[in-house]
């Protein structure tokens, strides 16, 4: 996993609520063996209308948007397991989704593909919206280890909840194989001790 | 303070506490299918690792797989490699494989219970977000993403935060025409899809002690489409009576030891949850979804909302849209298109003999396109002696092969865009069953009746019914 610190960039606004995994990524393009290329097909039944052009009205087709944050409305990533989702995302150029509620299980599979699920308040993701609508070009700022988002143009900030083990991972580019691994021990002699 | 059934059997599983309260649990079972677990396989292969217990891994082909000519090789070239990988990667690794052809073979979620590999108490586990279906038998049955099949392929753990824990309580007598999924479709829409979010549900009452286990495991399954990590039943009777004297349950003394840790499983009479919600089973009326996710869920007989009815209304606006519907509507009337039987959530024996029952001596409307998927070869097999294939597709319904089919259209079987499809299955998501496809999520029950009228109807009002009813 790429390790993530501190990241600059401009922000992708998606103004819609309930975003779920068939949206995100339609079950017709898990047909692969590996987890690269996704990020071509991602939000594909918003982004091409049924011949295969372009929808003008679709933000990620608008140059007015364009960086490595997404931000969406709240409860973003309901649905399937699918961690191709997060792999889309990813595979896209996002390496931060911002929203005010997420699915559990696309927050734990976001924080497994190494991009990083930022969850703030309502009406902090509003002002977002807003600064972002103003001006395309407003510059965002995530500082992991102080778990902050911050606008430093408008001086909006808003401090961010992520667990202290999977910021560690993060940070360094770990990932949870080698950890488990490294109790094979432990894990054996519970399943000495576990009754059948 | 006493424990919950969900604490009982995570306790149970913990194999270290780190720090930050993030814990090491143990997975007795893990299920695997083609689609999620191919990067896994790899990521295994890359570090040089073996799988770290072949025997608590099954496989199976689902989600990818077509349901005509299973005997065939796979046209698509696509899914037939990705199929094709699994099995490979099967045979490597050592993980018993029921592939195409193989009699044990189906939804993975439908063949863990009726091969008796799902038991009360353990921890279970799949790249499927509808694992939670294995609950009905008072398991801590979960969804995982891909990495996490990996870490349970080279560990047989995961490390997870704790869900908090969360009971709905049915109590009282449901009315005529409603069947387990009515009730889940009722509780998604007072929850709505985030309702769970961070919560292991326990489902306790009169309502679930009542059902069968196929009707508990319609619920568990479902427990995913209002966020929760899952959803479980404590074991009872109807419980074991199902377990026993299946292909992988205990048998013998075994089996009456088991049982014996089983029972005492449930939650304690004094123990907590984090939050409750109580409702009444005479409130409960047969349900179908008019909107895009399966929070968005009337009476049958009732009415879209009004747009000032809702808090979404950007949401609700794009949904009827999507669906071609209007606010304040009654769906009653409305013509359809498809009608599918099938998916993780329907398909079982149980929902196929309903389904017979009502369709014997019928034909579907001439303007619906009616199919059935069975959720196992197993199911298959058995509707096949029961006769219920023959009086089905007298009925004009085209009997498939076992596989997730139209619940996902990832195979070729999706419903065409704009068209209306009444399902059985557990999403009503925009492209869930093909781009452009329409979906109302019903019991088997409406569906049956809805295929024979071809239109949207109350089955309660068919004085025929009145047995199954
Ligand atoms: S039937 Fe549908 S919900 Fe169930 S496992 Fe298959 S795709 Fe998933």
């Amino acid at each position: 996993m790429e390790k993530f610190t501190t990241l600059q960039s401009t922000a992708v606004p998606l103004l819609i609520e309930n975003v779920d995994t068939d949206q995100i990524i339609p079950a017709r393009f898990l047909k692969a063996t590996s987890r690269e290329g996704f990020g071509e097909n991602l939000f594909c039944d918003w982004r091409y209308d049924s011949n295969g052009q372009a929808r003008p009205d679709f933000v990620l087709n608008n140059p007015l948007y364009s960086g490595k944050i997404l931000i969406a409305g709240r409860n973003f990533g309901s649905g399937s397991s699918r961690e191709h989702a997060a792999w889309a995302i990813y595979d896209y150029g996002f390496r931060v989704v911002v929203s005010s509620f997420f699915a559990d299980i696309f927050k734990g599979n976001a924080l497994n593909t190494g991009l990083l699920p930022i969850e703030i308040s309502e009406s902090f993701l509003q002002q977002l919206l807003s600064a972002v609508h103003a001006n395309p070009k407003t510059l965002f700022r995530v500082d992991l280890e102080n778990q902050e988002l911050a606008v430093p143009d408008r001086g909006l900030s808003e401090t961010f909840e992520i667990h202290p083990y999977k910021k560690m991972c993060l940070l360094n580019g770990y990932d949870d194989i080698d950890y488990l691994i490294s109790l094979k021990d432990r894990i054996l002699a519970f399943e000495e001790q576990k009754p059948a | 303070m006493g424990k919950t059934i969900f604490e009982k059997i995570w306790d149970a599983h913990v194999v270290a506490t780190e720090k930050g309260g993030i814990e090491v649990l143990y997975i007795d079972r893990h299920f695997i299918h083609e689609v999620t677990s191919p990067q896994a396989f790899s990521e295994l292969e890359k570090r040089g690792l073996p799988l770290f217990r072949p025997e608590q891994t099954v496989a199976t082909a689902d989600h990818n797989v077509p349901t005509w000519n299973q005997h065939l090789p796979i046209p698509d070239p696509l899914s037939r490699k990705q199929v094709n990988t699994l099995e490979e990667n099967c045979r490597k690794f050592g993980v018993t494989h029921y592939g195409l052809g193989h009699p044990h073979q189906g939804i993975v979620h439908v063949i863990g219970p009726e091969l008796g590999i799902t038991q009360p108490g353990m921890t279970i586990v799949c790249g499927d977000s509808h694992t939670s279906t294995h609950g009905a038998f008072g398991t801590v049955a979960f969804g995982i993403g891909t990495s996490q099949v990996a870490m349970v392929m080279a560990s047989q753990c995961l490390l997870l935060n704790r869900p908090k824990k969360m009971r709905i309580t049915v109590n009282g007598q449901t009315g005529p025409g409603v069947f387990p999924k009515d009730v889940i479709l009722y509780i998604i829409s007072k929850l709505g899809t985030g309702g769970g979010t961070g919560h292991f549900v326990e489902y306790a009452g009169d309502v679930f002690r009542n059902m069968s286990m196929e009707g508990r495991m319609t619920v568990c399954n479902m427990s995913i489409e209002m966020g929760a990590r899952g959803g479980l039943i404590a074991p009872d009777q109807t419980t074991f009576d199902y377990i026993k004297g299946r292909k992988f349950a205990p048998s013998g003394e075994a089996f009456d030891q088991a049982v014996a840790y089983w029972k005492t499983l449930p939650s304690d009479e004094d123990a907590v949850f984090d939050t409750e919600y109580h409702f009444d089973a005479a409130d409960i009326e047969p349900m179908i979804t008019y909107g895009t996710n399966p929070g968005m869920g009337i009476k049958i007989t009732g009415r879209i909302p009004q747009l000032d009815e809702v808090s979404s209304k950007e949401n609700f606006r794009k949904s009827l849209e999507y669906m071609g519907l209007q606010p304040g509507m009654s769906l009653l009337g409305k013509k359809i298109d498809h009608v599918f039987i099938g998916s993780c959530t329907n398909s079982r024996i149980e929902d196929l003999r309903l389904v017979a029952r009502i369709v014997k001596g019928r034909r579907k409307a001439a303007n619906v396109q009616a199919m059935i998927v069975p959720g196992s070869r197993q199911v298959a097999d058995q509707a096949r002696e029961e006769g219920i294939d023959q009086v089905l597709r007298e009925a004009g319904f085209q009997m498939r092969e076992a596989g997730c089919s139209a619940c996902l259209g990832m195979n070729e079987d999706k419903i065409p865009p704009g068209e209306y499809c009444v399902s059985t299955s557990n999403r009503n998501f925009e492209g869930r069953q093909g781009p452009g496809a329409r979906t109302f999520l019903v019991s088997p029950l409406l569906a049956a009746v809805i295929a024979l009228e071809g239109r949207i109807v109350d089955a309660r009002t068919y004085a025929e019914l009145a047995d199954v009813l």
